[in-house]
Formats: C-alpha cells, structure tokens, sequence
C-alpha cells in the first residue's frame, strides 16, 4: 500500500520540535519524575531500605511542597518565555504545567495530612487554624481548586474567555501565598537563603507581567 | 491473680527482647557444657558479658572508654539511634541549617589543641586543656533520649560526666545564680558562622541548680568513641529534659554569673524559644504541637507519631527543680 503523500511544503519544513505530540508526552514525564523518585523512596522506606535520609516522612513533605512551587514558577513563566522568544507554540504546556502544580500541592497536603497528622481530621482542622503557614499554605490549594476544575476546553468556552482569565488571575495570588507559606515555614531557622531565591523568580515573573500591561495600555491596546 | 499472670511476648521496648545470637548463645554454651569443652568457652562468654555493659562502637573514631552510668535516668532500655542517623541528621548551624550540612561540613573543625576557660563567679577560675577536662572524672555511658523542638527524637549513647564534677572543682560563689556555655564561632573553620541566621557565637545557659542536677552532662564522646565534630566535638553539653537545642556544642568558655544569661534562640525570637525549654507536651511552639514526637529510624513513615512526654521523661530526676514554676510562662 501506498503511503498518503504529505503537501510538498510540509515535507520540506518538518514540524517544529515544540508541536509534535512527543514534546507533550516529553513535558508529562518530565513533570512525573520527581513523584516517581518520591514515591519509589516511601515504597523502599516502607519496605524497610531508606533512600529519603534520616526523616523520610519530613523528606516527603519538604520535597513535594518545593516542587509545587517550582512547578508554579514554572507555569507563570511559560507567558513571559512565549513573548520574549515569540515561540507561541510554549502555551501549548501552560495547561498541563498547571494542572501539575495543582497535582503536586495535593500530593504535599496528603503528605502532611498523612504522615504528620495521621490522618486524624480533627487534629488537621485544629493544626490549620492554630498555625498560620498552614493556613496560608492551604488556602494556597483552595484556590488553585477552581483553576484545575475550569481548565478544560468546555470550561473556558461556558465562561468565556474574558471570565475565565479574570478567574484565572487568582494565580498571582496562590504564587504570593505559597511564598509567603514558604518564607513563614523557614522563618523558624531565620534561613532564607532558598526563600529568597524563590522570592527573586517571582518577582521578576510579575515584574514582567506588569511592565508587560504598562506598556500595552500605552500602546493603547 | 493478676501477677502471676504470664504475659509471654508482651514487651514494653523491643531492647528488652534477648536477642536471636544472645539466646542461640546460651544454646551452644549448654551444647558445650554436655560435651566437656566448656572452659574455653566460659572465659569468652564471661567476656563478652562485661563488652555487653556498653554499646557497642561504632568503628569510626578512636575509642573513647567508659562505664555504663549507674545514676537515675542515667541509660534507658530504648533502643539507640542508629550512628549514620545520630551523625548524619544534626542541627549544628555553624556548619548549615540543612540537617545532612554539618556532617558534610564539619571536618574543618579543628579539635585539637582545644581549650575551655571558667570564668565569672568562681573561686577557681582556669583554663582547662581539653586533655586535662578528659581525665577530671571518671567517664560514664549515659543512654538519653534527645527530643528536637523541630518534633523529632533519638535515643544515643552519649560518653562524658556529670556537669556537677566541673562545677564542684571550680567552686561557684555565691553570686553564681547561672551557668552560661559559649561555644566555638570561628569563620576560619565554620563556613556559616558569617551568616546572619543566628547571633554568633552560640549562647547557651542553665539555671545553676539545673546545671548541677546529676542528669546534666558534659559529654566527650557517644557510641564508644571520641564526638564526631557535627556533633559537638570534642566537648558539648547534653541536658536530656530540655530540648536538643539548649546543649551546646563545642564548648569554649562556660561562665558563672549573677543575670540569666541572653541565649541565642530566645535572642532570635523570644516569642518561639524560652530560656529553660523543657520539653513539655502541654506547651506548644506558636506555630507546631509539641505533644507528638517521630523518633528517627524507629517509627516508620505511616506510623503514628508517638507522644512526648514531660520533661522527656525525665520528670522523677527534674521536676523538683520547677517545683511552683508556672512552665506555660517560663518556657
């Protein structure tokens, strides 16, 4: 049989790297590398070899928690790279980045729930009143709820694109409080020197953003 | 009747379980004893007996000699810590605030020649040689608990002596109302002590009837040898009913003096860390619970934290020393 023949331009300018459907299957597990490490370390400290050193549950906290924020770091600078480099196919991975985000913050609740809290509710409702990075770092999650439950097409096509993106701005706000979560969280060793790098990546990814709309509401658009 | 009532296998600590090689042991010997070789063999198992007063070394360092301490509290039946978690998981900020940093670190630590003045409020002030503060008493293994105030605990072998025999050489005055322990900041050799994490260098104190309290030690060595450096070597306090962070490490100057000493944490945030510390389940740190603790190596990483308890348990040889004290305010 023969093969379909492709149009003559698209044979001779092969596809950029960015659009083919491997660079999302790339991006996927890329992102599901650092819970496939976690998760192999718990299943190896269960079963008695421990690769997450002394405190593994502590390990298992601390590492899903900074890969929420890498990953948000991440995703708020898929925008600025877009422009910059003028590669709009980049916006193709802000979805999946996102949702990531959102997996990796529920992963790092269930972390703390689970082997710091037991699972005992009461206990977790008490512990997140009573401690105000806790708060901070839940109500962080709470709001990236309603952007993962609104992030597929026919979400964005009920509320229109006009709302959704106002919805979605609350991401600005859940980059700011898990910062804060963070800062709060190392604040017990006056050690700031990973929050500050952090602090500087953000500030510049809003920084962008704000030079950004300065310069289009000159520009009269 | 309830006593003499056989509980089998039930065992409050698993340390209490005669181990599998202890009680095949005892099966060979009597195997021996049957066929008329036993002499030989009585001689080692005697000896091996008197090796079992101690814990067994780590293999690390030079070995550091000592007999099992026989004064209240002084060895807990719980099972140590292992040496890779009690060496590799420390707070010693002058190394790094990352657990796994002072062991990674803390090799540039010069123990030798070392030094430790009194000073202050004593008949007897001097500057002890650390060769000559080894032999001031006779070296004992105390088994402590160490509960963090980070929520964590270890059980460790610790090798030193009471801080009552320094105390009682040097003779405080009357105007010895504290004990303060300045402990090493050298920026040659501590690649942190130039960071602003805490005022440097490390400050810590006692009440003086605390640091006289048989319990407080000054420690030398753990697991049969000299200290590791990331744990405070060659010398560092260990008080077991406070939290870790009140035994200094690296000791260089201990004081005697009239005002309660300005420690470095209550200097960082006085609203978080208070002078004495006592571990106490009732009083929580602003922002964790300190009723739980997750003992390192020991409870696996679903298991349910295990509760902490007043004075680290320590209450029978401490609280008399707190007798009327409100311990919500002094903290």
């Amino acid at each position: 049989m023969l093969a379909p023949t492709r149009p003559a331009a698209a044979a001779a300018r092969p596809r950029p790297l960015l659009l083919r459907p491997t660079a999302k299957v790339a991006v996927f597990v890329l992102c599901l590398l650092p819970f496939a490490w976690l998760l192999r370390g718990a299943i190896l400290s269960v079963m008695g070899t421990n690769v997450l050193g002394a405190n593994p549950a502590e390990t298992l906290i601390r590492a899903t928690g900074d890969w929420t924020l890498r990953l948000l770091c991440i995703t708020l600078a898929v925008t600025p790279l877009r422009k910059l480099t003028k590669q709009p196919m980049l916006a193709r991975f802000r979805r999946m980045l996102g949702l990531f985000t959102f997996f990796y913050g529920c992963v790092h609740f269930l972390c703390y729930s689970w082997l710091d809290m037991g699972l005992v509710w009461g206990d977790i409702v008490r512990d997140i009143v009573k401690r105000p990075f806790i708060l901070v770092g839940t109500s962080a999650l709470l709001l990236m709820l309603p952007l993962a439950a609104s992030s597929f097409n026919r979400a964005i096509k009920a509320l229109g694109p006009a709302r959704w993106q106002a919805l979605h701005r609350a991401v600005y706000a859940v980059v700011l409080l898990g910062l804060l979560h963070f800062f709060w969280m190392r604040s017990a060793k006056s050690n700031y020197a990973e929050v500050s790098v952090y602090a500087v990546i953000i500030a510049l990814l809003l920084g962008w953003r704000v030079v950004d709309w300065a310069q289009s509401r000159r520009r009269g658009d | 009747m309830p006593f003499l009532r056989d509980n089998g296998f039930n065992h409050p600590f698993p340390s209490e379980i005669t181990p599998r090689t202890a009680y095949e042991g005892r099966r060979d010997l009597l195997k021996l004893l049957g066929t008329g070789v036993a002499g030989a063999a009585l001689a080692s198992w005697a000896a091996r007996d008197a090796h079992a007063q101690t814990i067994a070394r780590a293999g690390k360092l030079a070995p550091l000699a000592s007999v099992r301490s026989t004064i209240s509290g002084g060895a807990t039946m719980e099972k140590p810590t292992a040496y890779i978690d009690a060496t590799g998981y420390n707070n010693f900020y002058e190394f790094g605030t990352d657990k796994d940093d002072p062991a990674k670190n803390a090799h540039t630590l010069k123990t030798r020649p070392w030094t430790v003045a009194i000073e202050g409020a004593v008949k007897n002030p001097k500057v002890y040689d650390i060769e000559e503060l080894l032999k001031l008493a006779p070296m004992e293994e105390r088994i402590y608990r160490l509960r963090c105030v980070e929520g964590w605990s270890m059980v460790i072998p610790w090798i030193g002596y009471s801080l009552a025999e320094l105390i009682r050489k040097v003779e405080p005055t009357g105007n010895a109302k504290f004990v303060e322990f300045v402990t090493l900041a050298d920026p040659k050799t501590m690649p942190f002590v130039d960071s602003r994490v805490l005022e440097w260098p490390y400050v810590e104190g006692l009440r003086i009837d605390e640091a006289m309290n048989p319990l407080a030690l000054l420690a030398f060595g753990m697991y049969g040898e000299v200290m590791p450096n990331q744990n405070g070597a060659p010398v560092r306090a260990v008080l077991p009913w406070k939290y870790g962070f009140k035994s200094g490490k690296s000791i260089v100057k201990i004081r005697f003096v009239e005002k309660q000493p300005a420690t470095s944490w209550v200097k960082s945030a006085s609203n978080e860390y208070g002078f004495y510390s006592n571990v106490n389940p009732e009083v929580d740190h602003p922002r964790w619970s300190q009723a739980t603790e997750r003992r390192i190596g020991e409870d696996g990483i679903f298991a349910k934290k295990r509760p902490t308890l007043m004075f680290n348990g320590y209450g029978a040889q401490v609280a008399s020393l707190y007798a009327g004290m409100d311990l919500k305010k002094n903290f």
